[in-house]
């Protein structure tokens, strides 16, 4: 066992035995951290490819509205309910994704395209407002203590289910770092003819990484709604959102393994002690403040706080940011 | 024929030109500087604000408000490219586009945190022209003919004026246009405040038609920027007629159903032409 491995059982430990030791709001908050940081590495898994996508809040409205609207209207289970909304996600992902590929849309065009897609989502959501309660957001009937239901009023529940499915993002993201993919898309993301030249299915290897991407970020849109009991078309498919979820994944550094979940936890901690050291009083304080430190991070920062350590640690040929990025 | 579609029609059109004035703003700024401003619709929102203040606030007369609004949009757009898109120049496009991104969270938190998240309206009633039966709101009518007049007045000044040369130029090459004498750094400044008074005459005239709210720019901004992707990004003539191509889909989409689900189609429609013609409908 090398010191790496027992740095993880350590930290796994600690996660394990937190709920024990913190009070209910902190919970709540590393319930935030854990889900959020989910979705922040599920969008960095296109992101760190040069695929950036401004749409996301669409696959994480519609993992969150399909079991909600299901289970609601036709009582059917979120246990069945969940896949479907993931299914319906990676769909759309393919949907959009396949021509986009095939067109060769990228860069700008697909960052305004996938823009576009969120919108489309959000805007749909209000418009059913007989079903979804429109702007107003909706709740989701209300079943207690229920399996069958999803839904676990004590917080403890949450926090195993957003460990699990963290550690499971984790576990994705490493399997694409080794596996040969990676190496393929990163050919794509410096120079999308030679690779096809060397044989590479470009088209494959995109479309693959867009339907992962979009069913975790379903996945997690899903748990938000069965954990929150509230959902709302602006906080889960706004551009709002939708910019979030890349700025964290920046801020964090989205090259890195770790990095998204460090996004999550430096937006996070920074929205509530704001939030807390700034009182209801002002409101707004918080996110001009948020927004300044994103345009600074943008600035001085492109690569996130682990790309700092990254740099250090591996004085590679990785430095700096990717050559498909900077293409025009 | 309906009246009521004829209405729709012509108000569509109405529309067309005050989102034609705002994506010739955003055309402007990224053809010659070569960055898309996500937040160009916020800096509208300001200019809403400066209108509503300088005239309900401080009793300003309307036109007096406009023009200072104009102005103060301006010198904040000359602000926002020293202070942000100057140092992100040299960085990925994808960068550039959210270090602005950064400043639409920016400004529509601050402008919460100062204004609160009320609505508030400039209270000026202008009236309805009737024609037949078909009413025409007067403020959409203003809004109009000053977006074609500016519109007008920009092609004037990019075509027959030295400065409007040297923008093109640089528009075109970049590299060169140094060699040639033209200093870049003076001209990114001169576009970033013409774009943003354009952006400060589109908010003297949605001030007259919408409440003024910290995310009236939400409404706006995603619609602008599907349409200068649509005509092709940085290609003002293209931008214009997809800005009343899309005007027209929101006025009779809504016509036949609600006014969310025209713009679901307007979105949707942007996305099937993006794949048809991705580099904009007037590209060959």
């Amino acid at each position: 066992m090398t010191r790496r491995h027992a740095a993880m059982l350590a930290g796994l430990a600690l996660l394990a035995g937190l709920p024990a030791v913190t009070p209910a709001y902190f919970l709540h908050i590393v319930i935030q951290v854990l889900l959020w940081g989910f979705v922040y590495t599920a969008w960095s898994m296109m992101g760190r490819f040069g695929f950036v996508s401004l749409g996301h809040g669409a696959f994480l409205g519609i993992g969150a509205y399909v079991p909600a609207l299901l289970w609601n209207y036709q009582g059917v289970t979120p246990w069945l309910g969940i896949p479907l909304s993931v299914a319906l996600a990676t769909l759309l992902a393919v949907l959009i994704g396949y021509p986009c590929f095939r067109l060769k849309v990228v860069g700008h065009y697909f960052a305004l395209v996938t823009l576009a897609l969120g919108q489309v989502v959000m805007l749909s959501i209000v418009a059913a407002r007989d079903l979804t309660g429109g702007s107003l957001g909706m709740t989701q009937k209300a079943a207690g203590h229920s399996w069958y239901a999803f839904q676990f009023p004590e917080k403890i529940f949450f926090y195993g289910i957003a460990l699990a499915v963290w550690i499971g993002g984790l576990v994705v993201w490493w399997l694409i770092d080794r596996g040969i993919g990676r190496g393929a898309l990163e050919a794509i993301s410096e120079d999308e003819a030679a690779a096809e030249a060397i044989g590479i299915d470009v088209m494959r290897e995109k479309l693959r990484i867009t339907m992962v991407s979009a069913a975790l970020t379903a996945l997690g849109g899903a748990l938000f709604a069965q954990y929150l009991m509230y959902l709302n078309p602006e906080t889960l498919s706004g551009i709002g959102v939708s910019l979030q979820i890349v700025f964290a994944a920046i801020a964090g550094g989205m090259y890195a393994m770790l990095g998204p979940t460090v996004g999550a936890l430096l937006t996070i901690s920074l929205t509530e002690g704001l939030r807390v050291w700034f009182g209801t009083s002002f409101i707004g304080a918080a996110n001009t403040i948020y927004g300044i430190l994103l345009i600074l991070f943008i600035i001085f920062m492109p690569r996130g706080i682990l790309g700092l350590f990254e740099m250090r640690a591996r004085p590679s040929r990785e430095r700096g940011i990717p050559e498909a990025l900077k293409a025009r | 024929m309906d009246i009521y579609l004829v209405e729709a029609v012509i108000n569509g059109v109405l529309l067309g030109g005050v989102l034609a004035l705002l994506a010739l703003g955003l055309n402007l700024i990224f053809g010659v500087i070569d960055v898309v401003w996500i937040a160009y619709v916020d800096l509208v929102m300001c200019g809403m604000y400066v209108i509503y203040y300088l005239y309900v606030g401080y009793g300003w007369p309307l036109p007096l408000a406009g023009a200072a609004a104009i102005v103060g949009v301006a010198a904040l757009g000359v602000l926002v490219h020293v202070l942000i898109i100057a140092p992100v120049l040299g960085s990925a496009p994808i960068n550039q586009l959210l270090a602005t991104g950064g400043l639409l969270y920016f400004l529509q938190s601050a402008a919460t945190l100062l204004f609160t998240t009320d609505f508030r309206n400039i209270g000026v009633r202008l009236p309805i022209i009737e024609i037949g039966d078909i009413y025409i709101s007067f403020a959409r009518l203003i809004a109009f003919v000053v977006a074609l007049v500016g519109a007008v007045a920009l092609y004037v000044f990019l075509k027959h004026t030295y400065l409007g040369t040297a923008m093109r130029a640089i528009a075109q090459d970049r590299e060169i246009m140094g060699l040639m004498g033209v200093d870049q750094r003076r001209i990114y400044l001169i576009t970033s405040a013409i774009g943003g008074g354009l952006a400060g005459l589109g908010a003297c005239l949605l001030a007259l038609q919408y409440d003024v709210h910290p995310f009236v720019g939400n409404t706006f901004g995603p619609i602008t920027f599907m349409i200068c992707v649509l005509g092709g990004l940085g290609d003002m003539i293209g931008g214009f007629i997809a800005a009343f191509v899309i005007s027209q889909i929101i006025a009779i989409g809504g016509y036949y159903s609600s006014n969310d689900v025209s713009y679901v189609l307007a979105f949707v429609f942007f996305i099937l032409l993006m794949l048809l013609r991705p580099r904009g409908i007037l590209a060959r």
